[in-house]
C-alpha cells in the first residue's frame, strides 16, 4: 500500500507545530525585548544568535522543517477548489484563509530572512540587532507589510493547530473541536498582541 | 380576472453530452402549490418550451425515490448541491438555477455519474466479509446504544452532496472525499466488520485517502442525512495515526 502521501500530510501538520510554530511563539517572545528599549532587544537577539551549535539549531529547527512544511504547503493549497462563495462556512473560510496566508507567508518570510539573517550571513550587516530592525520599519510601507505579515503568521499558526488537532485525531467530537476553536482564538489574540507590540517598539 | 397567474422560472444549465459545452436555457411555468423541483422538471419535461417560446429538447434528470433516500436526483441548486426532490419551490429564490454537480462527469443536463462514489468503496472495502466455506453462524452481538448510533452512519444514500461540496474533492486531487471515509468507520465499527478493520485503515492511508481532508467541515453542513462525516473523519485520523506506528513498529495486534 502506497502511503506516502498520507505520511507526507502528517509530517506536514506536525512540522507546522513543532518545531516551526513552537519556533515562531518563541520569535516573537524574544522580540517582545524591544518593548522595554533598546538594549534590552540587543542582549536577547545577541543570546539567540550566538547559542552554542547555532548553524545546525537553525537547520533543524527553522530551515529545513519550514522549508518542508513552506513548499508542500503550496502544492496543498493549489490542489483545492475554493467555494466560500457558495459555501460561506466558518471553517470553510478559515480554510480558504488558511491557504492564502500560507502562500503570502511563503512571500513574506523568505524576504524578512533576505533582509535580515541573509545579510548578516553575507556580512552585510555584524548582527541582526535593533538599529536594522528600526532602518527596516521606519518605511510605513514595511511596517504595514510586517504587521500584514505577523498577522498572517500567529492566524496561520493557531488555525494550523486547530486542524493538527482533529488531523491527529485529538479533538473528534463537535464540543471538543468547538471549544478547540475558542482556545485557538485565543491563542491568535494572545500572540498577534505580542507580535504587533514588538514591531510598533522600533518605530 | 383578479391577480395574474403566478408563475416560477427556472435556469438550467444544460448539455448534450459531456464533452460538450454547456449552455443555460430559462422556463417559466405555471405555479402550484407545494411544487418541488422536480415536480417543475416534470412540467418542463411535459412542454419544453423556453421562455422565449423556443421549443427545445426535454431537460433530462437522475431521480427514483422522490423521498430523500435514495440519493439520485442531486443536482447544484442555486449554488448549493442538494437533492431536488425535497427542494420545494416556496423556499428557494427566483429565478431557480439548477446545475449538475461538476465534481462528477456530466452525462447530459443535470445528470452526473457518480461510479467514483461505488469505486472508492470498494477501495476502502466498505463492507463486511461473510462468504467462507462453511457458515460461520451469529456474530458478536452489537450493543444496542451502538446500534442506534452507528445507524446514523448508515444513513449515507451516496448521493454525492458532501463530494461536491468538498474543496479537495476536485481534478486536480484524487481524493475520495468524506462519504466513503465515514462508511469505513461504520464497518469498522461493525463486530463482525471490526474483524478487518486494519484491511480498511490501510486503505485510506493510500493515495487520495483520509490525508487528503482539509479540514473545511462543508461535508458536515451540507450532508442532507446529517450524518457526523467530521466527526468520522477525526475518530479516523485517530484510528490511523495509532495504525501508523503499528505498521512502523510490526505491532502483533493488528486486530483487537
Amino acid at each position: 500500500m502506497d502511503n506516502r502521501e498520507f505520511l507526507m500530510r502528517r509530517l506536514h501538520s506536525l512540522l507546522g507545530i513543532i518545531p516551526v510554530g513552537l519556533f515562531l511563539t518563541q520569535h516573537l517572545i524574544v522580540n517582545h525585548f524591544a518593548t522595554q528599549g533598546e538594549a534590552a532587544f540587543n542582549k536577547a537577539s545577541h543570546f539567540m544568535a550566538n547559542l552554542p551549535f547555532v548553524i545546525f539549531l537553525e537547520i533543524f529547527v527553522i530551515y529545513l522543517p519550514l522549508m518542508y512544511h513552506a513548499f508542500y504547503g503550496v502544492y496543498i493549497a493549489f490542489t483545492s477548489k475554493h467555494n466560500p462563495g457558495k459555501y460561506s462556512y466558518m471553517r470553510n473560510i478559515l480554510f480558504v484563509a488558511q491557504r492564502f496566508t500560507g502562500i503570502f507567508l511563503v512571500v513574506f518570510i523568505a524576504w524578512h530572512v533576505f533582509e535580515t539573517r541573509f545579510q548578516v550571513a553575507i556580512g552585510n550587516a555584524a548582527e541582526a540587532d535593533f538599529n536594522m530592525m528600526e532602518n527596516i520599519l521606519s518605511n510605513p510601507l514595511m511596517l504595514a507589510f510586517y504587521i500584514v505579515g505577523v498577522t498572517a503568521a500567529t492566524f496561520h499558526l493557531a488555525n494550523g493547530f486547530w486542524s493538527f488537532l482533529v488531523t491527529w485525531g485529538i479533538t473528534q467530537s463537535e464540543k471538543s473541536q468547538r471549544m478547540a476553536s475558542y482556545f485557538t482564538l485565543l491563542v491568535f489574540v494572545v500572540l498577534t498582541i505580542i507580535g504587533i507590540r514588538a514591531l510598533l517598539a522600533f518605530v | 380576472m383578479g391577480e395574474a397567474a403566478k408563475t416560477v422560472i427556472f435556469e438550467i444549465e444544460r448539455r448534450n453530452s459531456t464533452d460538450e459545452e454547456p449552455y443555460f436555457e430559462k422556463f417559466e411555468l405555471p405555479y402550484r402549490l407545494n411544487m418541488n423541483v422536480i415536480s417543475a422538471l416534470m412540467e418542463i419535461r411535459r412542454n419544453p418550451v423556453t421562455m422565449d417560446g423556443k421549443k427545445t429538447t426535454p431537460v433530462t434528470w437522475d431521480m427514483n425515490c422522490l423521498e430523500e433516500v435514495c440519493g439520485a436526483c442531486s443536482m447544484v441548486i442555486n449554488g448549493k448541491a442538494r437533492q431536488s426532490c425535497t427542494a420545494l419551490v416556496d423556499q428557494l429564490e427566483q429565478p431557480i438555477r439548477l446545475q449538475p454537480m461538476k465534481t462528477f462527469p456530466v452525462v447530459r443536463d443535470l445528470i452526473v455519474d457518480r461510479s467514483r462514489m461505488f469505486d472508492s468503496l470498494k477501495k476502502v472495502k466498505a463492507w463486511v466479509p461473510i462468504d467462507g466455506t462453511h457458515d460461520l453462524g451469529d456474530g458478536p452481538r452489537m450493543p444496542e446504544r451502538k446500534r442506534q448510533w452507528a445507524y446514523e452512519l448508515s444513513k449515507c444514500m451516496t448521493c454525492g452532496v458532501c463530494l461536491e461540496a468538498c474543496p479537495n474533492v476536485n481534478d486536480k486531487s484524487d481524493f475520495i472525499g468524506p462519504a466513503p471515509l465515514s462508511q469505513v468507520r461504520l464497518m469498522n465499527a461493525h463486530p463482525t466488520g471490526s474483524m478487518t478493520r486494519d484491511e480498511r485503515l490501510n486503505a485510506i492511508m493510500g493515495e487520495g485517502g483520509l490525508g487528503s481532508c482539509g479540514n473545511s467541515q462543508n461535508c458536515v453542513e451540507s450532508c442532507p442525512k446529517g450524518i457526523p462525516l467530521t466527526t468520522s473523519i477525526a475518530a479516523l485520523n485517530r484510528d490511523t495515526t495509532v495504525q501508523m506506528f503499528r505498521n512502523f513498529f510490526g505491532s502483533d495486534r493488528m486486530v483487537d
